[in-house]
Order: C-alpha cells, then sequence, then structure tokens
C-alpha cells in the first residue's frame, strides 16, 4: 500500500507534507497579490513624523485593543464613518488592522476627534470618557520620537517598493539632516495645539515628543 | 506496542526542555493572569510604569505561552518520544547531543532576549510574530537545529516505519519553517539606508491587504502547526501508553492526518471575514473552516474510541482523565472554530471577546492539559522516581477544568452582549449604545475571567511544584514501569 511504503520513506513523506500543505497559499495568496496591492488613486503615503506616531503606536501596541478595519454593516458606519477600502492600506507596512476591539475602531479617528483631545485623553482616559478601562500613557509625554528610523523607513519603501516619496527622500545622512526641519516644522504645528508647556519646549529645542508624532499619525487616519 | 527494556535511552535534552516549559508556562501564564485583571481593574496597569500596560504585556503573555511553553513543551516531548518510537538512542550519535545541546541554550537565551524586546516595545506588530528580525533569526537558526537534529534521529533508526506521532512532528517543523520564513520577510531599514535610524528597526516585505492575508495564514496556521499537529501527535504517543490500549484505527489516523495538512491552511482566510481581502478568499476561508471538522474530530475520536471497553481507567487514573478531557475540549474548540468561520456569526463575533474564548479553550484545555500529561507520564521515567502526589494532582486537576469553563463561558456572554450591542438599534434606525456603555457592561464576565486565570494559574503552580517533589522527593523506582505511570 502506498502509504506503508511512504512511512518507510522519510524523504518522500517529507516532500509529500511539504506539497499538501503549500497549495492553499499558492492558491489564496499568490493571484490575486498584484491587485491588492494597488492603492486608491489619490493616496500619500504618510510624512516622516506620521511614521514616527505610527512606530509609537506599534510600540505601545494599540493595535491590540484597537482595529483599523470599518466593516460594511450600517451599525459600523453609523459609528466610525466609511467602510475601509483596500486601496487605502496599500502604503501600509505592517497593516495595522488589529483583531479586538476592547477599544473603538481608529480607522477615520482623524474625522472626529482633534489633537486637544487626544491630548487630554492620553493623559487621563478616565477622565475623558468616564468608564474607560483603557490605561492612560503618560510616558509618551516625556519618551522622544525615533524621527531618524521613521525617515529610514520612508527611504527603504521609496527604493524598495515604489512608493512615492519625493526626490528628496535619499538613502544618506546629508538628506536626512536637510530633511530634519521639515518634520520639526510640522511637529510644532501639532505642539502649537497642544496645552502641555514640556511638549512645547521640547519641541522649541529640536525634539519631539512621542505623543506629538502619535497624535499627528491619529490626525492622518482618515 | 513493545517495551525494549534493551535500549538505555538518553533523556538529558528532554529534561532540561522539561524544565523550561515549566518555567515558561509559570512566567506566560503569570503575565496572561495578570493583563486579564487588568480588564476587570484597569489600576493594575499602573504597577511597572511605562512597562506594564495591558498592551505592553499581551505580546509577552502570547509570545511566551506560544514559543516559550508551548514549544519547549514540543522539544521536550520530541527529545523523550522521538527515541522510543525510532528505537534508537540519541546519545549513540554525538553529533546529535551536541545539535541538541546547542539548540537548547540557544533557544534558551534566545526566547528570553526576545521576551526582553518586547517588553521594550520592540516590536515589528504582527500578531504572535512581533519579535524584530534579529530575534526572527535566532529562531530561524534554533527551528533549523531541531529539524537537523530530527532528520538525522530518523536517519540512525531502528524502527524502519514511521510511527503517527513521528508524522506530526515531522509536519510540525515542516509548516512552521515555511510560515515563519514567509510571514516575516522584512527589510531591515538601518542597512538599506546609510546607518540611518535604528539596527532593530523592520519593515514588512507586504503591504495593506497582503500583508494582512500573509499574516493570517501565518497567525491561524501557527495555531494549526504549533497548537494543534504536535499535539496531536504527543497524544497519539501518550495515551496508548499510558492506557495500554493500542489506537482504534489507523484508517482513521490516515484520513486525520492528511486531511489535517491539506484543509488546515485554507481556514487562514477566515481571520478576514467582512475585511476588504476579496470575497472568494473569504468565502474559502468559510468553506475550508467547515470541512475542518472532519479531521480534527477524527483525531478527538481516534482518542476517545482507544479507550473503548477501558473507561474503568478514567477512575483509578488521573493521568487518563488529562487526557481524554485534552481530547474533549480539542473537540469543542475545533466545532467553535469553524462556527465562528461562519460568515454571519462573525460578523458578531469577530473583535469581541469570544474569540479569546475560543483560543482559551483550546489553549488550556487541549494544549496545556495534554503537555502536562504528556509531562506527568515521562517525569518518572526521566528520573526513574514515583509522582510525588496523586492527591495534588486531581486537586490540580478539578481546579483547573473549573478554570477553563469559567474562562470560556464567562467570554462567551461577555462576546456576544459586546457583539449584539455595537448593531443595536432603536427603532429610529440609531444606534442605542455608545462605545463605553458596551465597555462597562462586561466588567463583571472581566471579573469572573481573571478569577478563572487565578486558579488556572495556582493549578500550574500545584503541577510545577508536583513534579519538583516528583524529582526531589517521589520514592525511587527500581523498574521503568511499563505502562500505567505509578503515582503516590
Amino acid at each position: 500500500m502506498f502509504f506503508h511504503w511512504l512511512e518507510k520513506n522519510p524523504f518522500f513523506f517529507a516532500a509529500a507534507i511539504s506539497i499538501v500543505i503549500s497549495f492553499a497559499g499558492l492558491i489564496e495568496i499568490v493571484p490575486n497579490f498584484a491587485k491588492a496591492g494597488k492603492p486608491l488613486v489619490d493616496l500619500k503615503p504618510r510624512t516622516v513624523l506620521e511614521l514616527a506616531g505610527k512606530h509609537v503606536y506599534m510600540k505601545d501596541n494599540c493595535q491590540s485593543c484597537h482595529s483599523q478595519m470599518i466593516r460594511p454593516f450600517k451599525s459600523e458606519t453609523d459609528r466610525y464613518g466609511d467602510y475601509s477600502l483596500s486601496g487605502e492600506y496599500a502604503y501600509d507596512r505592517p497593516f495595522l488592522w488589529g483583531s479586538k476591539r476592547t477599544g473603538p475602531d481608529l480607522h477615520r479617528v482623524g474625522n472626529y476627534r482633534t489633537t486637544d483631545w487626544h491630548e487630554n485623553h492620553m493623559m487621563d482616559p478616565p477622565a475623558i470618557v468616564p468608564g474607560s478601562i483603557m490605561p492612560a500613557y503618560k510616558h509618551q509625554f516625556t519618551n522622544i520620537a525615533d524621527i531618524e528610523t521613521a525617515y529610514a523607513e520612508a527611504v527603504t519603501v521609496k527604493n524598495a517598493f515604489h512608493t512615492p516619496y519625493g526626490p528628496e527622500f535619499q538613502r544618506t545622512r546629508a538628506a536626512w539632516d536637510a530633511h530634519r526641519p521639515k518634520v520639526l516644522a510640522d511637529a510644532k504645528l501639532i505642539a502649537d495645539d497642544m496645552r502641555n508647556k514640556d511638549v512645547k519646549e521640547a519641541v522649541a529645542n529640536g525634539e519631539v515628543p512621542e505623543i506629538v508624532a502619535l497624535i499627528a499619525y491619529m490626525n492622518s487616519l482618515k | 506496542m513493545q517495551s525494549n527494556a534493551a535500549l538505555e535511552y538518553d533523556y538529558s535534552l528532554a529534561k532540561k526542555f522539561t524544565f523550561l516549559t515549566i518555567l515558561f508556562g509559570i512566567l506566560g501564564m503569570l503575565v496572561g493572569t495578570l493583563i486579564a485583571a487588568q480588564m476587570a481593574f484597569p489600576e493594575l496597569n499602573y504597577l511597572l510604569g511605562e512597562y506594564g500596560t495591558f498592551s505592553r504585556l499581551r505580546p509577552i503573555h502570547t509570545n511566551t505561552v506560544i514559543f516559550g511553553f508551548t514549544v519547549s513543551g514540543i522539544f521536550a516531548t520530541w527529545f523523550y518520544l522521538g527515541q522510543r518510537v525510532l528505537k534508537v538512542s540519541i546519545a549513540e550519535s554525538k553529533f546529535l547531543m551536541v545539535i541538541g545541546n546547542i539548540q537548547f541554550w540557544l533557544y534558551f537565551v534566545g526566547a528570553l532576549a526576545a521576551t526582553i524586546s518586547l517588553l521594550f516595545g520592540v516590536s515589528s506588530s504582527k500578531e504572535y510574530a512581533q519579535y524584530e528580525w534579529p530575534f526572527d533569526i535566532v529562531v530561524v537558526i534554533v527551528w533549523v537545529l531541531w529539524g537537523v537534529g530530527m532528520m538525522g534521529l530518523i536517519g540512525i533508526r531502528r524502527e524502519k516505519a514511521l510511527y503517527i506521532s513521528v508524522w506530526y512532528y515531522l509536519a510540525c517543523f515542516l509548516g512552521i519553517a515555511m510560515l515563519y520564513l514567509f510571514n516575516n520577510m522584512a527589510i531591515p531599514t538601518y542597512f538599506a539606508t546609510e546607518g540611518l535610524g535604528s539596527i532593530l528597526n523592520s519593515v514588512s516585505m507586504y503591504s495593506g491587504t497582503n500583508d494582512a492575508l500573509v499574516q493570517w495564514w501565518y497567525g491561524h496556521n501557527a495555531v494549526a502547526f504549533g497548537f494543534t499537529v504536535p499535539i496531536v501527535g504527543m497524544i497519539y504517543y501518550f495515551l496508548p501508553k499510558e492506557s495500554g490500549q493500542a489506537i482504534y484505527s489507523y484508517k482513521l489516523s490516515l484520513l486525520s492526518f492528511w486531511g489535517l495538512m491539506f484543509v488546515y491552511l485554507w481556514a487562514g482566510s477566515h481571520h478576514l471575514l467582512w475585511s476588504t481581502v476579496p470575497d472568494w478568499m473569504q468565502t474559502m476561508g468559510s468553506a475550508f473552516s467547515i470541512v475542518l471538522i472532519l479531521p480534527s474530530w477524527g483525531s478527538a475520536i481516534n482518542m476517545l474510541l482507544t479507550m473503548k471497553g477501558e473507561w474503568n481507567q478514567l477512575t483509578d487514573n488521573p493521568l487518563i482523565k488529562f487526557m481524554v478531557l485534552a481530547s474533549t475540549f480539542y473537540m469543542l474548540s475545533t466545532i467553535e472554530g469553524p462556527i465562528q468561520a461562519i460568515r454571519s456569526v462573525n460578523a458578531i463575533a469577530h473583535f469581541t471577546d469570544w474569540i479569546p474564548g475560543h483560543v482559551h479553550d483550546g489553549t488550556l484545555g487541549w494544549v496545556t492539559f495534554m503537555i502536562m500529561a504528556a509531562i506527568f507520564h515521562m517525569a518518572p521515567r526521566m528520573f526513574k522516581r514515583e509522582i510525588y502526589s496523586r492527591k495534588l494532582m486531581e486537586a490540580q486537576f478539578w481546579l483547573q477544568t473549573t478554570a477553563v469553563v469559567l474562562y470560556f463561558t464567562s467570554m462567551w456572554i461577555a462576546g456576544i452582549t459586546q457583539g449584539m450591542m455595537w448593531r443595536a438599534v432603536d427603532e429610529y434606525g440609531n444606534l442605542m449604545y455608545s462605545f463605553i456603555d458596551t465597555v462597562t457592561v462586561l466588567h463583571p464576565y472581566y471579573a469572573i475571567r481573571a478569577l478563572s486565570g487565578v486558579m488556572y494559574f495556582i493549578g500550574f503552580l500545584m503541577f510545577a511544584w508536583n513534579i519538583y517533589k516528583t524529582m526531589t522527593a517521589g520514592k525511587e523506582l527500581t523498574q521503568e514501569p511499563q505502562f500505567r505511570t505509578p503515582m503516590a
């Protein structure tokens, strides 16, 4: 019998397993790959500050409680806005859809929350939303965001995947030094809308607290 | 199954990985219990400053129980039963011993380092694949070493036909290798530029919808090849060994094995129902999830029927109780999963606590019960001593069984309540509840779940204590027990 033979020939056994388990991936993922990666026509990649904010989002693992995927149900579009489209995520590496909504969806949070709302909320969530079980993220007001890494990521995706960043995005340190003031200018726009003195001071001194980058990212979620 | 007294097996590696299984089990379950309590009592988020929030700790819980506890358990049982079913001692080959020891130390140090990196928020953020690229490389090396060791042992075997358990361990090795490699493909940004920014940061090779597809093809099947395949491999060895009964049906084993191999991987896209993934993929995921009941229940029924006519052992031997309950929870979990994969059910269940509820009846009831049973069976044979206390084992069994039941029932209620409240509308079609209403209503269920976590954790400490006392104070055995594990 074939199976008895197979059980005595480990090499062919392993080969048989490998073939049988690879079908699904080949048929489900590969054929649609190019199409699923297409961006919406007017989709813009995130700025360096927003990317740095996305890193803060990932560092504090916000996606363990918040989704970024509005499903096509009336109850969801009423609550969060238009349902999500594949092309909106085309520059998201990694995707941050999440798998659990302990807190609300955030895919269009930029449409209905403001900088000062986030500032107050991240400092003390239950004070803004009574009954909230979300912890405060006070450390984001003092920790400094890593904008250089965000820039490196923008350059990497531009070169590797043709994400449409401008010609000024280059691999060199000189290019980064030239771009840095632009990031700080963006950060100042956010800090201007905030109350926290230490945050304003840090930005004035050329540093970007994590909270500023995070709010820039949240405001870009529309 | 004949015993083979002539051959002396080398259990040094099995012992080492058994210690790690217990160590990582305690660590992972402690963190799990803490984060469960945080959802009921949010003040507990502030025990460790920035490092103690739910969001920071959750990946530590998941990764430690998966890549720490479960994988150690897989390695420990492999280094025990691999030798026995292949009828060869690993000590017969110096090379295999060296490889095995390198694997152990690299794995131990790597797992600790990766856990610490998560505490500091170094994370690629894909679920159950959060480790950043340097740790991914360590994982790959450890996995390859295990593969080389496994193939090597198979290469020098005396028993020509591979026993069923070996099929499953082989599949575990191949499956995880394929999934882990493809899902973690990323470019380190430091090396793609002139050394700009953090050396640890990397960017995924896939974007958006594609990234989601690859991730859940991985995420679902990491469960398949980590939490199902090797655990089935364990029960195929330990249940017949403990009960002295032959496997009920070879044909059913064959059908279940190849069925599981073929069907499981298709089901990944059921994690993405109602998302922006194309409809036909979602439908495939749903349909194959239903088909998956067949091979899953095939294995479970094969196990239960193995006990045919021997059900009295259930009352005499607590170890049989552990394994039969594990099979039962496996059946519960593998019928619940397909139900959740039906579109209309998924619309309510997705994003709610029903999902962690489902995961935990599988992991607590099936995976952990089976791994603990395996260690209870191996300990007297590895340490040549009786199990220290049967009473403690019985108490642990009932405490943990109650804990699992409390866990999933509370999460069923919580999940369905929340799913229904999100979509509830009044007579004019307006949403009835603000989001926070759907959070505060869950407090009692979160509290019950936290309690169940504490109970399960205490049960695990009882297990660890029992094994420790077995090693140090159990009555010495002169002869290796053939079937039933001796206990005081």
